[in-house]
């Protein structure tokens, strides 16, 4: 008994601390911009003030809303991609045989450990040389596939029975049609977990779509964030916030719906390699 | 109805179906990873500047430049603090929480839930945020510290603070690595064996026993791929100081991803920038491997494979 209250004390502890940043997020954005910053013992402004968020998106400077928009392509297009090409490669590691299968899982997941930094400037080359700068080509195609969703993937499919497949083997199935019709169909979570992942990363990336963008319209909502950020210097927080909710709440929204798929992913690809 | 076991059917006819199946993944692989990093390499023979026309070839010298460079050092030297303070408590942290929530107690998953939610937020956001949160006089630590009764504290500038800025910054990957972390040693302890803790309880074993003697060992490999995979995203560490200090005040929180990136792309010295990120990669193999090597050994102790 004591021991569970104990527990459910330091739990709560805990949430509070984990939700204190984000609460006052929320809170500071519904202050007047031009005003007292909230303290905890004048929590609450007089009045609820939404016209930060108003201001926010009308900002001509900084559009929120086509930088919504690019990030929202973006992610859809990597996402797709990645259940495409991951859930392939994934397939073929798990499922098939072929010549040298093990020597490229192997460089696949060797690629992970590369720092970003080594591969950075080549890859904004590539994309330069193929006049991608600037496009959504740039920003989506280095996104389509990655080690760390085959790898997801493979696990998964490694853990599928094996008479399914004989048995449609017998049918004159060919290995892609065993693949569409019954590998991926069977697979839906671990798509799902992929999905999810792929979405969280693509939404929050920074480095690369500052790199590789250079004007208002083709920022994403990370990048646009900070030009936003430095375009109001550090004075006015309660419009920083209410930019700052905007751009977290999205994200937040799909992990909060899709969050047991992130537990299963990670018990997945975490420890059973 | 078996009748005999399932012969493996036939030797396909084309075993290399399986290659196509791969192509695609594998062609992204070499254009956005492959390629890059053998070009890196060469880039990094050469003083490399994507705004002159003359790029010529220098050997070793962007190495043996990089080596006598006090501001490359100081960079390594910040990020080895940053990694080696942070990685850790941020492990002990989360292994704590994980064990508070693998208790079965009602309403534990919304707890999971919550201290997940940073990770998943918007990096720039939650730099903003913090930036908010450490404000001198008008902060929210600010004005904890001034309910406790520390006034001079509470002035504190802890970004723009030569000795406070990094510990800031440290405090602050505490709070947004937690859920990840804590997740992972979830998938772990959900993978030792409950029999083994009510034989240890029916042999006496105290709490603290079962602890050091069951959990503990048994999730080393856990915490082995938590410290390979958190030391080398700490060691890579930029957002956040991109966001929140720019590398300073003089340099105190210039870290190594941070240095290269300003090499790269506000002096377009890319050639050194590729040199530099080279010997960061050796650096972070070579960390791997020692802290493989340590850990097999740990885990021949065990007798676990």
């Amino acid at each position: 008994m004591i021991r569970a209250s104990l527990s459910y004390l330091l739990m709560l502890l805990l949430a509070l601390f984990t939700l204190l940043p984000f609460a006052w997020m929320v809170v500071t954005s519904l202050h007047p911009s031009h005003g007292a910053l909230p303290t905890p013992a004048h929590l609450f402004p007089k009045q609820w003030h939404g016209e930060n968020y108003r201001a926010v998106l009308n900002m001509t400077a900084t559009p929120f809303l086509r930088f919504l928009f690019n990030t929202v392509v973006v992610a859809a297009c990597v996402v797709a991609g990645q259940l495409l090409l991951c859930s392939l490669a994934g397939y073929g590691f798990a499922r098939l045989r072929f010549p040298g299968r093990d020597l490229l899982f192997f460089l696949f997941l060797a690629t992970m450990m590369i720092p970003g930094q080594v591969t950075m400037i080549p890859a904004f080359l590539v994309v330069r040389s193929l006049g991608w700068l600037n496009t959504y080509w740039a920003l989506i195609v280095p996104g389509l596939s990655s080690a760390f969703g085959i790898f997801l993937l493979r696990q998964f499919f490694l853990t599928l029975p094996k008479e399914l497949e004989d048995a449609a083997r017998l049918d004159g199935c060919s290995d892609f049609a065993i693949y569409w019709r019954i590998g991926l169909p069977l697979s839906a979570p671990a798509l799902a977990t992929l999905a999810a992942f792929a979405f969280i990363a693509t939404w929050t990336d920074f480095f690369w779509p500052l790199l590789v963008t250079s004007t208002t319209e083709m920022r994403t909502l990370e990048v646009g964030l900070s030009l936003f950020k430095d375009s109001f210097g550090t004075t006015n927080w309660p419009l920083q916030m209410a930019a700052a909710v905007l751009v977290v709440c999205p994200a937040l929204l799909v992990f909060l719906l899709t969050q047991r798929f992130f537990v299963r992913g990670i018990a997945l690809t975490g420890l059973k390699g | 109805m078996t009748i005999s076991p399932p012969v493996r059917t036939k030797r396909r006819p084309s075993e290399m179906t399986g290659l196509w199946f791969i192509l695609p993944s594998f062609l992204h692989l070499a254009v956005f990873s492959l390629f890059p990093i053998g070009f890196a390499l060469v880039l990094s023979l050469y003083r490399w500047d994507v705004l002159k026309p003359d790029k010529p070839f220098v050997g070793l010298a962007n190495y043996a430049h990089l080596l006598r460079d006090p501001f490359f050092w100081n960079a390594l030297g910040n990020s080895a603090y940053y990694t080696v303070v942070s990685v850790p408590m941020g492990m002990a942290l989360a292994l704590g929480v994980a064990l508070l929530v693998h208790q079965k107690l009602p309403g534990v998953a919304l707890f999971r839930t919550l201290y997940y939610l940073p990770a998943v937020s918007s990096s720039v956001a939650l730099a903003m945020v913090w930036t908010f949160l450490y404000l001198p006089g008008q902060g929210l630590f600010a004005w904890m510290l001034n309910t406790l009764g520390l006034r001079s504290w509470a002035q504190v500038d802890w970004l723009q603070s030569p000795s406070w800025a990094m510990p800031a910054l440290i405090f602050m990957s505490l709070w947004t690595g937690l859920g990840p972390r804590m997740v992972l040693f979830l998938a772990g302890l959900a993978g030792i064996p409950e029999q083994l803790y009510e034989a240890a309880a029916m042999d006496g074993a105290s709490r603290w026993e079962s602890f050091r003697y069951i959990t503990l060992p048994l999730l080393l490999p856990t915490t082995f791929f938590i410290l390979v995979t958190s030391s080398i995203s700490a060691f890579q560490v930029f957002t956040p100081i991109y966001m929140m200090t720019r590398g300073g005040p003089v340099r105190h929180t210039e870290v190594i991803g941070y240095h290269i990136y300003n090499q790269a792309w506000r002096q377009f010295h890319m050639g050194m920038a590729s040199a530099q990120a080279y010997v960061l990669f050796l650096l972070i193999l070579a960390v791997t491997i020692l802290q493989f090597k340590i850990v097999s050994k740990r885990m021949e102790e065990y007798s676990l494979q």
